[in-house]
């Protein structure tokens, strides 16, 4: 199979602020909002360099939402940023109303998705995010899977006209994909090549899909690896020309099953072509205090856990 | 150039902005006309005399005055104001509520209605936007201003006072915001329903300027309007407590909450008009 190189290891979310400075520097209407949360977002450099294209709002999401809307009318492109829970369920009417059904152009960048924010604890852990956000009309919904493409995707995100939810994370984890690759919104990215099964992966997943898939090429199953980075508009085609050949899915993403990214590729697939589907998703359960690790291992978020869902797929064909 | 409006032709439009008011929630037997009436002085000052701004319009709204309808359910006063100043055509107010139409129940951006910049009608939101469309003016060195108008009973929504500690706090001061004091809301008054205490002492103590003013007395809402304008670009945002009656120019609908969200029927119609003489067109 395709190998990839670990180049580095480090955290998503950093991707974020290396790319927000980069799309700064590119477009003079790209200005951003924070909510107390500066240095967890990694916006220092950006502050640093266009200290007058900042606002500081305080702990005050819903007002950050309104306060980004605002902006974007008189043709700024605000990006929002806070931790995942706070840039979604608890400013959702918010987005709804003033961003999301006004067609605004405000870009919702969120970190400390899911589990691997680790030690805060379930209060924290938000695993229904990616369903509520993309329920919305309109709303983009993107989930980069390690800190190159996490830049690439704040970058591109910044030419695109409409409002879109950028998920990333805050731990550190491999770096493999190109440090100058050009991000393509609603394009997934072929990682892998097999013909056995397919997993559609996104976010942190990615790389444990990429370990899972070395595993089973040990056992002599050759898994395709399709990284769903943008969860919608979901990449349809990608998806069944996929399953076309592989005739079963795994879907593995940090999120709650119900409403993430298994559930739109179910969807596809039973009005398409149903074929056989296992999740690789947390089971309608809040998370808990731990290392990040920990929670990915005992919330069944792992390599292994992709392993014996692509077999179970293949058995079910 | 514009032509000044006198007081004499200020009140006329707003009678006839009323007359639209309450046949387009007869029309469809459904709306707000309690707090559209309440407001319809302070919208005519702002959009045929105090503002600066521009019926074809574009979203952007450079160089050039923006108002956001906050309490977005007063609907049916805003979008007889903008089609009686030349947004749209103001036979286009008969669609009303009604299936296919860019007049919704609630204002939108999303059926492409020229005047309309947010959505509007989950409470609370205005204030914010408002402050962000004057952030934004500021940094493009645009020296127009943004207004805003929001229900009392709105205020009891905690985003308002994030927003409300934000602007003083930032220094917005291109900014006049305008809260409807009619002291009603849907459940009854505001004082039962959930006591905003003394409203001009809360909005001094965060920091902003206040004028108070009479709401349905023409003059008085043009010397208020004026005298808040006086004070932009000081350091602080402008709060106008605009004391209004809900229901205003309609005798049996004035002073009580329980014109907040009803229609009149075919009868109380008739009294209605016969109170508000035509003295534009009807649509």
């Amino acid at each position: 199979m395709t190998k990839y190189t670990v180049t580095d290891k480090k955290d998503t979310r950093s991707g974020f602020g290396a790319g927000l400075v980069e799309a700064a520097r590119r477009n003079d209407s790209v200005v951003a909002l924070c909510a107390d949360l500066i240095g967890s977002l990694k916006m220092e450099a950006f502050i640093k360099e266009f200290p007058e294209r900042f606002t500081q709002v305080g702990i005050a999401e819903a007002n950050m939402m309104g306060i980004a809307a605002g902006m974007s009318i008189g043709g700024e492109i605000p990006f929002t940023g806070t931790f995942a829970n706070f840039s979604t369920g608890r400013v959702y009417d918010q987005i709804r109303q003033s961003i999301a059904y006004s067609g605004k152009n405000v870009k919702m960048c969120a970190s400390h998705a899911g589990l691997t924010l680790g030690e805060d604890g379930a209060t924290h852990q938000i695993l229904e995010d990616i369903g509520m956000m993309k329920m919305l009309p309109g709303m983009t919904v993107i989930n980069p899977c390690d800190y190159n493409q996490t830049k690439a995707a704040t970058i591109a995100i910044a030419d695109f006209e409409g409002p879109v939810y950028l998920r990333f994370g805050r731990p550190v984890v491999p770096v493999f994909t190109s440090e100058d690759q050009v991000f393509e919104i609603g394009k997934a990215w072929m990682v892998n090549e097999g013909s056995d099964v397919s997993i559609f992966a996104t976010g942190h997943l990615v790389w444990k899909a990429i370990q899972a898939a070395e595993q089973l090429e040990e056992m002599g199953i050759k898994a395709e690896i399709i990284n769903i980075h943008t969860i919608k508009p979901l990449d349809e085609e990608a998806v069944l020309r996929s399953i076309a050949k592989t005739r079963c899915a795994v879907s593995a993403e940090e999120h709650n099953r119900i409403g993430g990214l298994g559930d739109s590729i179910a969807q596809l697939l039973i009005k398409n072509d149903p074929v056989p589907q296992e999740f690789v998703a947390t089971n309608d359960s809040f998370g808990e205090s731990g290392k990040p690790a920990e929670l990915m291992d005992k919330y069944g978020l792992n390599a292994a856990s992709i392993v014996k869902a692509a077999q179970k797929a293949m058995q079910r064909r | 150039m514009k032509k000044e409006f006198s007081i004499t032709e200020l009140q006329d439009v707003a009678t006839q902005v009323r007359r639209d008011i309450v046949r387009m929630v007869h029309g469809c037997q459904s709306g707000h006309p309690g707090g559209s009436l309440g407001c319809t002085d302070f919208l005519v000052a702002l959009y045929f005399r105090v503002m600066k701004h521009n019926p074809s319009f574009n979203m952007e709204g450079a160089n050039e005055d923006l108002f956001f309808l906050s309490n977005g359910h007063i609907s049916p006063l805003l979008y007889s104001v903008l089609a009686r100043s030349g947004y749209f055509d103001i036979a286009e107010l008969s669609t009303f509520r009604k299936i296919n139409s860019r007049l919704q129940g609630h204002p939108t951006t999303h059926e492409g209605l020229p005047g309309i910049r947010i959505s509007s009608g989950s409470l609370g939101q205005g204030l914010s936007v408002a402050i962000g469309a004057a952030i934004t003016k500021k940094r493009k060195g645009d020296s127009n201003l943004v207004f805003s108008l929001h229900g009392d009973g709105e205020l009891q929504e905690g985003q308002i006072w994030e927003a409300a500690l934000f602007a003083p706090a930032k220094k917005i001061d291109n900014l006049i915001v305008t809260v409807d004091v009619n002291g009603q809301q849907i459940d009854g008054s505001v004082e039962d329903v959930l006591s905003m205490g003394d409203l001009k002492a809360k909005w001094l103590a965060f920091g902003w300027d206040v004028v108070e003013m009479n709401g349905n007395l023409m003059a008085e809402v043009l010397e208020g309007l004026e005298l808040a304008r006086s004070k932009t670009f000081k350091g602080k945002p402008v709060v106008i407590l605009m004391k209004s009656d809900m229901g205003h120019g309609v005798s049996f609908m004035t002073g009580s909450h329980k014109w907040h969200g009803v229609a009149p029927n075919d009868e109380q119609l008739g009294i209605a008009l016969s109170e508000l003489p035509s003295t534009l067109a009807d649509y």
